[in-house]
């Protein structure tokens, strides 16, 4: 009745609440606390977080980026796609661009290295499966994220931002072996 | 002179020009409805692959329009219809600058069409979100910041009223909750809309030639301050709708005016900054904007929400307990009337929201948990579950109330209108839980083809992710149906419905004036403040059984958190 009748008390604000308003209202905050102290938490303790790490950059000086590491590393071929192997601990590129993920990573297990991402063009989804980790890529942006393959495999990486009429035959390869 | 009529079955005062303009906005957002549902068709129907029915251009095309003729035009438009309800017909007050008020439905029906025009024409395929650098048409943006302005000008218009009603007190006391919760809304919506101006006008400059670039970064940092706030405005929207519903079914009360009023504005206060829970895995943004804006305004903004998930089921038990349903913890719940479709279409409203919705929601939106989510086809998913369940739900449900009050019909089939809320909840649950489960997969969303023809390099998604995008399509395609027997039963109703004294028919939806005997310009009377309550013990467990439903909603919650992040500590770490 109240629900769209003025309330019947004039200083409504006044009136007490209910015991069972106040219980659920206090656990509902403690758990709104957990949720937002899980995040800290896993910051610290948590293995799998995103650096803050990112530059401003254009296609032209992080595609040259790209270019170097290839000229330097690749060991092959696949479907027209250089391979690289890079060596571990160091500096690796991929870029999207209409319509692919260039170029092909070639990884070792249990090792650390430091990617880079960004797009060529508009923006793209990093979609890395069957593991599932998935990162925005953006045009005028070098996100650089500390990565530690630790399944060895053959991953794909589908594109998962919308990127126009062929954005569905975006899909790179990375390796990661033994 | 403003002219009234009365509703003889409910009492409700109906201020002309007000009326008019309930029904063109109602109406015009049926017809965007209407649209919507049968581009859905489409889009299910494609990303079910043994189907896979539209080829990739048009499905894109198909999927901007959906979601843009649904979550924009069909739910704004209804929300306007919903604001000048909360203001105008529930403070008995004549609404203020009627003039303006069509200016609003005039500007908003341009917009919406200039935008579908572009769409249909090919050239601005780029979905709802319109990322840069990717160009539309510059008729698409002019379309949208035109309906924009339109819809900020209905916002004034309902604060106007608000204003005149206060002026010429037309009720005593304060004003009633469902019209603060949709105070809520527009206040949200002003602030939506600035920002929606702030990136879309420089993008239709862009899009013209007139600016040169514009950072993609930070259009989607603006952008998605439009885009998650006016989520907002839904919530706002459709949680006064459960609480209205509520009191015209029940006659229940609020537990609590304060707690009610504090938790609507908790969004206020909070919602607004939870855009950021669009960009967690964007470069260039840091964890702790991160971590501050998704989560502590978000929480506060989350525990408004569970507030509101014990109040309003809450209010429905207590009045039915004073009725004498008190056996057990649910006699209440079982007793009540789930062949109305304006009851049932509510409650499921309610809990999909809730359950579903809400629990998503908060899982997604955790900064690290967004890892093994974003951009996947759980993010939809999510999203049906409040904007299509939730909202969309709660709108149909206090439409069914609307057509014998306002139109003065009598509703045709309503046979099928009591199943209606099943069909079209219970469909699009399948298809949200299925999609859910092949995001997890990390099936992409707007993705034209699963099994990536044509690309150089491939990648097989497992089988079952193939049976869960299936049953969710199938899913999809009940619900389409529910959606279409809402169609049917309320256009029906207003076109071949038995006419009720005085009573209205599609015309009226345009401006038409009724007949104008049922009128007068005698001033409603004032309306009164509710009735008092006898006695009010805050120490009892007023509803226990809401309660129950209550805790059972957190441990879901909690249980389905904690599964997340286990499945995050399983990927690769990264940092
Ligand atoms: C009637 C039943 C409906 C069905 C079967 C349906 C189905 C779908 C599907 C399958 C997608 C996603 C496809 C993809 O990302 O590849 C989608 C996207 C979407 N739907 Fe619906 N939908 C329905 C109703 C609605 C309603 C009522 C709303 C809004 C109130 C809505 C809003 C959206 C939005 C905003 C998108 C995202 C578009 C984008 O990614 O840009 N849908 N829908
Ligand atoms: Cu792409
Ligand atoms: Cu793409």
């Amino acid at each position: 009745m109240t629900s769209f009748m003025p309330p019947a008390d004039r200083i409504w604000w006044k009136v007490p609440v209910g015991r069972q308003e106040i219980i659920w209202i206090a656990i509902a905050l403690v758990w709104c606390l957990i949720l937002f102290f899980m995040m800290p938490y896993w910051h610290i303790y948590g293995k799998q977080n995103l650096s803050n790490e990112a530059y401003q950059t254009t296609p032209a000086k992080f595609g040259a980026k790209v270019q170097a590491m290839i000229d330097q590393y690749k060991v092959g071929e696949e479907a027209g796609i250089p391979i690289v192997k890079p060596p571990a601990g160091s500096d690796v590129y991929l870029l999207g661009r209409l319509w692919q993920w260039y170029p092909i990573l070639d990884l070792e297990k249990d090792k650390t290295y430091r990617l880079h991402l960004s797009s060529m063009d508009w923006q793209h989804g990093f979609s890395l499966q069957p593991i599932n980790i998935n990162i925005q890529v953006v045009p005028g942006y070098e996100m650089v994220i500390t990565v530690t393959p630790d399944q060895a495999g053959e991953y794909g990486i589908v594109c998962n931002e919308y990127c126009g009429i062929g954005h569905h035959t975006m899909v790179g390869k990375l390796y990661v072996k033994e | 002179m403003a002219q009234f009529r009365t509703c003889p079955d409910t009492g409700l005062y109906f201020h002309k020009s007000a009326e008019s303009l309930i029904k063109a906005n109602a109406v015009v957002g049926a017809v965007f409805l209407l649209v919507a549902g049968i581009l859905a068709l489409l889009v299910t129907l494609t990303r079910w692959q043994a189907i896979h029915l539209l080829p990739a251009d048009q499905f894109y095309m198909a999927l901007t329009a959906h979601g843009i003729d649904a979550l924009i035009f069909w739910i704004i438009f209804f929300e306007m219809a919903v604001l000048y309800v909360a203001s105008s017909v529930l403070l008995r007050c004549r609404l203020a600058t009627p003039y303006w008020g069509w200016v609003q439905f005039a500007l908003m029906m341009v917009g919406s069409v200039m935008t579908n025009v572009a769409i249909f024409q090919g050239g601005s395929s780029v979905m709802m979100t319109s990322y840069v650098p990717m160009q539309a048409a510059p008729h698409f943006y002019l379309g949208l910041i035109l309906f924009a302005v339109g819809a900020l000008i209905g916002c004034f218009v309902f604060f106007g009223t608000l204003v005149v009603a206060k002026d010429e007190k037309t009720y005593e006391g304060s004003v009633p909750l469902v019209t603060f919760g949709a105070i809520t809304a527009a206040i949200i919506a002003v602030f939506t809309i600035a920002s929606g101006a702030i990136i879309l006008v420089p993008t239709f400059l862009w899009s013209i030639g007139y600016i040169s670039h514009i950072d993609a970064e930070m259009y989607r940092i603006i952008w998605w301050g439009l885009g998650h706030s006016s989520q907002q405005i839904n919530v706002a929207a459709h949680v006064s709708i459960w609480y209205l519903i509520a009191g015209l079914v029940f006659g229940a009360r609020p537990m609590s005016e304060k707690v009610s009023r504090a938790a609507f504005l908790l969004y206020i206060f909070f919602l607004q900054l939870a855009s950021a829970h669009h960009i967690l895995v964007d470069p260039g943004v840091s964890s702790e904007w991160k971590v501050f804006n998704t989560s502590y305004a978000m929480y506060l903004a989350v525990l408004a929400s569970m507030i509101h998930g014990l109040t309003v089921p809450g209010s429905i038990e207590v009045a039915q307990r004073a009725k004498g349903l008190t056996n057990g913890m649910f006699e209440w719940l079982r007793k009540a009337p789930w062949d109305n479709p304006v009851f049932s279409g509510m409650f499921i409203s309610l809990i999909t929201f809730g359950f579903i919705g809400g629990i998503t929601g908060v899982v997604m939106g955790t900064e690290q948990i967004n890892l093994i989510i974003h951009n996947t086809i759980y993010v939809p998913a999510h999203f049906h579950a409040t904007v299509v369940t939730g909202t969309t739900l709660a709108f149909m449900a206090i439409t069914y109330f609307l057509i014998p009050v306002l139109f003065r019909r009598q509703m045709i089939l309503p046979g099928l209108a009591k199943i209606q809320p099943y069909l079209f909840g219970g469909g699009m649950s399948i298809l949200i839980l299925f999609m859910l489960g092949a995001g997890t997969m990390g099936v992409s969303r707007r993705h034209w083809d699963m099994d990536f023809t044509g690309a150089a390099l491939g990648f097989d998604y497992p089988g079952i992710a193939y049976t869960m995008m299936g049953i969710g399509a199938f899913g999809g395609v009940i619900g389409v149906l529910g959606g279409a027997a809402f169609l049917l039963v309320t256009v029906g109703s207003l076109l071949f419905g038995k006419k009720l004294e005085p009573s209205a028919g599609l015309l009226q939806s345009f401006g038409v004036p009724l007949a104008a005997s049922c009128y007068s310009s005698t001033k409603p009377e004032i309306l009164p403040m509710a009735p008092p309550l006898e006695h009010h013990d805050t120490t009892s467990f007023e509803a226990p059984g809401t309660f129950v439903l209550a805790l059972l909603l957190l441990v879901s919650f909690v249980v389905y958190y904690f599964i997340n992040w286990k499945y995050l500590a399983s990927v690769w770490p990264l940092s």
